[in-house]
């Protein structure tokens, strides 16, 4: 059992491994089954390394004044600067953007603001999950109380209403992010970690003496880790989804505002960023799919 | 039951004020709306006129003392915006939303419970991996863009459906609704579409699972060696099985898809109470987003306390077990 859950704890690929293949290359064999799922890891690598190359192959700097030129704004997709004679492959916006090079810049932020916040809901999630498992008593009561209440309500509205009470900012959209988040992590870990803590590995880790804070880091909490890859892979998709769900609505970032130029048969203004994010968005949750797959042990035959 | 009912009633009075002080103490926070309300020109008398006119010199604990014996009656305060009492506001556009959200439930339901029956049964198949395949698709399409999409196709290129509105209402027991007449409907369609897509694949997915897990247990191997037709070994022996689960997540859910239609609402225009509370927000109309949060929150915890006392009833074993907020 020990051996099975263990797949993608770091410890595991030091540890010598009692199969012939080691746990990682096994790990890596049961994802490459799903060819939807390598094409969304691929899709997903390629996004990445756009988002952080973006000021290197970006044609231009959007948020550099500078580099604007009114003359150029709502061009369509493929038309030539009237200045430089540099052509726009998706177009302008109306401020005379280019739509490529505000796609790319958008995705860093999107994908910055959607690991910054999963890692920090994370942290919280996992100690207050544990916390709650190990303990048990009035502090799993309480902790869990308030998950389930939080719980209870759609993240939208959380993170709207808390955003219109802090106002605009990247810092305050991964608040609210993480306000909206950490319980699913606290749920997830509390209820892995009371499963695990009943097991063999943790009753011979006792026997040995081994202080408290060893067993919960080295023992628990790489076998919880499994179940939190998959909801935490879920939950960077969600993230971006709500930032810029809450962006659209006037309350997170400042993004293009497409829908005014909609109307105006200027579809690419609103389309093609819109595209990159489904994208995005897709990729990870075909990677989590398979994830999910993999980790859930009910599934294996 | 009885004293579940109670003891899970009560749980439920708890966090409605809980939530109350919370939204009002987030709500307070918000800008100073005399800044917005008064003329920039104004004198200083004006100014404090205005502001004791609202109620808005008291401390904190004093607003919040009126507001509760006042919100205990029904009265939580006007609108600055349209001098109107903000209940009758948000009661006023409550149809629409409840309209748009049952609509989308609807559809959602009625195509994603079969598509996740057929993915589940044969989930090797080539169909169980396309519905899959959409599922993901439904997953990852953000709700506003896919509006947009929606609009940019049928109102502008193609012209069939309108963008915006409710259309023509009739009333229904009193309540206007839009679905009984032909051009409510057309108006209905898309924002009811576009809500509907998130929940539909949730529910393929919720129902795929659910029936893999069925169809590998003993009684369905048992109802299959007793020769029964497959047709009542599905309809009867899984599907029965796995509805309590899909029941309760539908029931659930009814809440998020009444928060989500903010987004909806904002897109396509729908006069519901969600394009109420952005509008609110940007004009920082407090009694407004107030009155909407506790409205909305009565109506969630309602639904919770609902499908928790049914989930019991349909399923002894959460009774018996003691867990009270089973979900």
């Amino acid at each position: 059992m020990h051996e099975a859950t263990t797949t993608s704890a770091p410890e595991a690929a030091q540890k010598p491994a009692l199969a012939a293949v080691s746990p990682w290359r096994r790990f890596a064999a049961e994802f490459a089954e799903s060819r939807l799922a390598l094409a969304g890891l691929f899709l997903l690598g390629a996004i990445v390394v756009v988002a952080l190359a973006a000021p290197f192959i970006s044609p231009q700097n959007p948020y550099d004044l500078a580099q604007l030129d009114v003359l150029d704004s709502k061009l369509a997709p493929g038309e030539r600067s009237s200045t430089t004679g540099q052509p726009y492959w998706l177009g302008t916006d109306d401020q005379g953007r280019d739509m490529l090079s505000g796609i790319f810049y958008g995705l860093r932020i999107s994908l910055s603001v959607g690991v910054a916040s999963t890692v920090i809901a994370l942290t919280i999630g996992l100690v207050l999950g544990m916390a709650a498992a190990y303990f048990g008593g009035w502090v799993d009561a309480v902790i869990m109380r308030i998950a389930d209440i939080q719980l209870s309500f759609p993240a939208i509205l959380i993170a709207l209403v808390l955003l219109a009470v802090l106002g605009q900012g990247v810092g305050k959209i991964i608040a609210a992010l993480v306000t909206v988040q950490w319980a699913y992590y606290a749920r997830t870990v509390r209820s892995s970690a009371l499963v695990e803590r009943q097991k063999e590995y943790v009753e011979a880790a006792k026997v040995l003496a081994l202080s408290q804070a060893r067993i919960v880091f080295r023992h628990l909490l790489p076998n919880c880790l499994p179940p939190l890859i998959v909801v935490a892979t879920v939950q960077v998709a969600h993230a971006i989804l709500l930032e810029s769900t809450l962006s659209f609505l006037g309350l997170g970032l400042p993004i293009t505002n497409g829908f005014q130029c909609l109307l105006s048969g200027k579809y690419w203004i609103s389309f093609y960023p819109g595209l990159a994010l489904f994208l995005s968005i897709l990729a990870i949750n075909l990677v989590a799919d398979q994830l999910r797959d993999i980790m859930n042990p009910r599934l294996k035959k | 039951m009885l004293a579940f009912a109670i003891r899970r009633f009560g749980q439920s009075l708890f966090v409605l004020v809980v939530m109350a002080f919370l939204v009002f103490l987030g709500v307070y926070a918000i800008g100073n709306p005399i800044e917005l309300l008064v003329n920039p020109q104004a004198d200083e008398i004006e100014r404090v006129r205005a502001t004791a006119a609202l109620g808005l010199d008291k401390p904190f604990v004093g607003q919040f003392a009126t507001f509760l014996a006042r919100a205990a009656s029904g009265d939580l305060g006007r609108s600055f915006v349209y001098n109107i009492p903000a209940i009758q506001l948000i009661l006023d556009k409550l149809p629409a939303t409840l309209e748009l959200a049952l609509a989308a439930t609807v559809i959602a339901v009625a195509v994603g419970i079969p598509l996740g029956l057929i993915a589940g049964l044969r989930p090797h198949s080539f169909v169980g991996r396309a519905i899959m395949a959409g599922s993901i698709l439904g997953f990852s399409l953000p709700t506003f863009w896919v509006g947009l999409v929606l609009i940019m196709v049928f109102s502008v290129q193609l012209g069939w459906l309108p963008p915006n509105g409710r259309g023509e209402t009739v009333l229904l027991l009193g309540i206007p609704v839009s679905f009984l007449t032909w051009d409510g409907l057309r108006h209905l369609a898309m924002p009811a579409l576009n809500l509907a897509l998130f929940k539909l694949s949730l529910l393929v997915r919720l129902t795929r699972a659910s029936t893999r897990e069925a169809a590998l247990q003993d009684y369905v191997k048992f109802a299959r060696a007793k020769g029964l037709a497959p047709r009542r070994v599905i309809g009867v022996h899984i599907l029965k099985n796995i509805l309590i689960p899909i029941v309760t997540v539908i029931g659930l859910e009814l809440g998020s898809v009444i928060a989500f239609a903010i987004v909806t609402e904002s897109i396509f225009a729908w006069p519901g109470t969600g394009k109420l509370l952005i509008d609110s927000i940007n004009q920082l109309d407090r009694p407004v987003i107030v009155a909407y949060l506790l409205v909305i929150v009565t109506l969630f915890i309602a639904i919770n306390f609902v499908v928790d006392v049914l989930y019991s009833l349909l399923d002894p074993r959460v009774r018996l077990g003691g867990a009270a907020a089973a979900h």
